[in-house]
């Protein structure tokens, strides 16, 4: 139920976020100032932490939507494996968010 | 409707699906674009972090290479067509009344060719210059 409901949220939540990629992308391509202002932004700690709770939307939303593929096949409808999707859901989707931003760190 | 109101067999009402003939398109253009978008993204998404911190310039020069600005396009494509449907059974299932709720419909349609436009015009432009 709760993750039924996360699941709309972290999806509204992309949803608006769009309007992110679409300033930064149409800005790189037409404007040098505008897209050095919103890139120093995102570079910004507040910008890095709007991204980092974007991917981590992201990645929920997918492990979310992989529960979804699961249940199309008419498995795992228990009440033991909803819980197990709850937790595989929420702990998959902060390792592989750290997992991103420590490989992004790293390879700079 | 229960089967033991309705004078429609099941096989007519598979065959006909529904008064509105159609209703799984969007079941299955949402499997579709979730299975395409979560592989895209799965290659984008360290590709579109390592810009963040570098300079405007070379965040540019990686939006131009010709591998990223195809996945950015397939991708663009993809996602607002899954967030579209996605937002439109946000609304359907929330929004009852009918005036509002047309609206709402129509500002999804609005806002999702809008960003589609813009992000697919600006990929474009990268690559191409001009």
């Amino acid at each position: 139920m709760v993750m039924s409901i996360v699941h709309r949220i972290t999806g509204a939540a992309l949803y608006f976020g769009t309007v992110i990629l679409a300033v930064w992308l149409m800005t790189a391509a037409t404007s040098a100032s505008s897209f050095a202002f919103v890139h120093g932004f995102l570079g910004s700690w507040l910008g890095q932490l709007i991204l980092v709770g974007y991917s981590w939307a992201l990645l929920h939303h997918m492990f979310g939507g992989i529960r979804h593929f699961v249940w199309d096949t008419g498995r795992g409808f228990g009440a033991h494996e909803r819980h197990l999707f709850a937790v595989l859901t929420l702990v998959g989707s902060v390792l592989s968010t750290g997992l991103i931003w420590v490989v992004v760190y790293s390879v700079r | 409707m229960s089967d033991a109101t309705s004078m429609k067999t099941p096989m007519k009402r598979v065959r006909g699906l529904g008064s509105a003939k159609t209703g799984t398109d969007h079941f299955w253009t949402q499997r579709l674009t979730a299975a395409a978008t979560m592989l895209l993204a799965l290659a984008l998404v360290v590709v579109l972090a390592s810009t963040v911190g570098k300079d405007a310039v070379a965040a540019r020069a990686v939006l131009a290479q010709p591998l990223v600005a195809v996945l950015l396009l397939l991708f663009i494509l993809s996602g607002v067509a899954h967030m579209r449907i996605g937002m439109q059974v946000i609304i359907e299932d929330y929004v009852h009344e009918e005036g509002a709720k047309v609206i709402a419909l129509g500002l999804n349609t609005f806002f999702s060719a809008i960003i589609a436009v813009v992000c697919l015009f600006a990929v474009l432009k990268l690559s191409f210059g001009g």
